[in-house]
């Protein structure tokens, strides 16, 4: 190797070790401890499947699975559907100049905390809440909605984060368009649809396909969301991995839960890997 | 294009953007009201406006204890996570190191792993060589949260017009130290501050790490999550508003920090 070769890889060596001694080997010990189970309080370290076995046997960790599941694709396409037509308004509708500052004001409540932001959806939704004193005062409903600590509040409380987050990365990749390119297809005949469905929304498919896996990891790895909007007739599977680690102190266990829940985003990944290593190119 | 045309745009836009400015305002804005609420449950009718929460709040022992402890832990570990990004990003940006790609690769894949899971291998980790949980641990797992980001804030500057002005410099009789620290340094500062800052919000508001990671030292979000079990409660919405307060700040001046980087960037000209 030449020196400057060296000397590049001296300047990045601390951050590599950190990441490496950091994320590398803790990720390792979680995939290492999967294999491990506990058993009678103690932690039997021959390799096996058990933890696995008890996944698939066990339903309550199955219905786990399946309602992440399902939440994590809900949660994802409302956020993309609703977020579309924001970011669409603001990069085409908007005069120019004041583009940067509705796009601010429109994610400023992104930086309010995880734990906040739900509970001042409990405060929105509660029997007590916004809505329910609001629809009760116009005399809509004479009882209170169950709205809070229902399955629908965490997907509310979800969707409200993440219609913030698409909608940086979309709008990021609209005004990226060459406006040449729409107007061309407009002067050669298209419709305002017919440029849409085959000029616009085809060049922001990096920005959908980014905005949509950012929300499929955070959401199905996210545990304040549900444990606190969510109500416990569904758990989802990091309620499933904390249950492990506070109640159990069964850390194979958990460890088995995340390695199923990062085979899952690998495989979101790799469903818009297309989309997503396109825009780096 | 027509005014009339043009009118019904503008209404198609309103109409779009009002019912979602209403969805994403509308806890926030509870959130900070009913922190001024009078009342011992924070749900309306407001009455007020009071400050008594916010007294209350700055006098409860465990809430400044934690802020501090969140402000030690955001300070320290995004100063270390951008000063580890910034020599990455340098060196891989300026000189030809083998398996590039792979390395960038390396440094951005926690951003492709859930808080929870990178929470979960630190505490394997720590049990499994016998280390306490503290501030400390908190500290490092949120610097490999923060790295990854840092980096890409960093590596987006070191663009092919600031490799030119280093060559001008250079091909003007500059020494290499000079062209250091009177063409790079000040082309980078922007991007470096906007890393920090950045970092600092995310290590600000973060909870599961901080959560599994913190032991006795508990900081402020995972304080907050506590007083979560006295259910609504106007003292959460005024701690809540003030750390929505802090983030904001943050946010601006990072937001600002960027865009006076475009400004003064060689490339504004053609943006």
């Amino acid at each position: 190797m030449k020196s400057s070769a060296w000397r590049g890889a001296l300047l990045a060596a601390p951050a590599v070790l950190w990441t490496f001694a950091f994320f590398v080997l803790p990720s390792s010990a979680i995939a290492l401890w999967s294999f491990f189970r506990r058993e009678g309080g103690v932690l039997v370290t021959t390799p096996g499947l058990d933890n696995y076995r008890r996944l698939i046997a066990d339903d309550t960790y199955a219905l786990a699975l399946q309602h992440s599941l399902e939440t994590t694709l809900l949660v994802t396409a409302l956020s993309v559907l609703l977020a579309y037509p924001l970011a669409y308004a603001i990069a085409f509708r908007v005069a120019a100049r004041w583009q940067r500052a509705v796009l601010m004001l429109a994610v400023l409540p992104f930086w309010t905390s995880y734990v906040v932001r739900s509970y001042a959806w409990l405060l929105v939704l509660a029997p007590e809440g916004v809505i329910n004193r609001a629809l009760m005062a116009w005399g809509w409903i004479a009882e209170p909605l169950e709205l809070a600590f229902t399955p629908s509040a965490s997907v509310i409380g979800f969707v409200h984060f993440f219609v913030m987050l698409c909608t940086l990365t979309i709008y990021a990749s609209l005004v990226r368009i060459d406006p040449k390119l729409r107007l061309a297809a407009a002067d050669l005949g298209a419709s305002r649809w017919q440029t849409f469905a085959r000029v616009t929304l085809p060049l922001s498919a990096p920005g959908v396909a980014a905005g949509a896996f950012l929300t499929f990891v955070i959401t199905i790895g996210d545990y304040v969301t549900p444990q606190i909007l969510g109500g416990n007739t569904e758990l989802l599977l990091p309620q499933m991995i904390l249950m492990q680690i506070q109640r159990r102190a069964d850390i194979p266990m958990a460890s088995a839960l995340s390695m199923v829940m990062m085979a899952c985003v690998t495989l979101a990944y790799f469903a818009l890997a297309r989309w997503l290593t396109a825009r780096r190119a | 294009m027509n005014t009339s045309r043009r009118l019904v745009d503008r209404l198609q836009a309103l109409v779009v953007m009002l019912p979602l400015f209403v969805f994403i305002y509308l806890p926030v804005a509870t959130l900070v009201l009913f922190s001024f609420h009078a009342g011992q449950v924070p749900v309306p009718p407001f009455e007020g406006p009071s400050l008594e929460w916010y007294g209350r709040v700055l006098g409860n022992d465990r809430v400044t204890g934690a802020t501090l402890n969140s402000v030690l832990v955001g300070v320290l570990s995004s100063a270390l996570a951008t000063l580890l990004a910034t020599l990455a990003a340098w060196g891989l940006a300026r000189h030809h190191v083998p398996g590039r790609r792979f390395v960038e690769a390396l440094l951005m894949l926690p951003l492709a792993v859930s808080y929870l899971v990178i929470g979960v291998g630190l505490l394997v980790a720590l049990s499994a060589l016998d280390v306490s949980r503290s501030l400390w641990s908190v500290g490092i797992g949120h610097v490999v949260l923060n790295l990854p980001l840092a980096f890409v804030v960093v590596v987006g500057q070191f663009d092919a017009a600031q490799v030119r002005l280093e060559h001008a410099a250079r091909d003007l009789g500059a020494s290499e130290s000079q062209v250091f620290w009177r063409v790079t340094v000040p082309l980078l500062r922007p991007a470096i501050v906007a890393a920090f800052l950045l970092s600092l919000t995310f290590s600000w508001d973060e909870f599961i790490v901080a959560f599994l990671l913190s032991g006795f030292d508990p900081t402020l979000p995972v304080v907050i999550w506590g007083m979560l079990r006295s259910g609504l409660n106007p003292q959460t919405n005024a701690v809540g508003t003030m750390v929505f307060g802090v983030s904001l700040l943050a946010a601006v001046m990072f937001e600002l920090t960027l865009l006076r980087q475009a400004a003064r960037s060689p490339d504004a000209s053609r943006r």
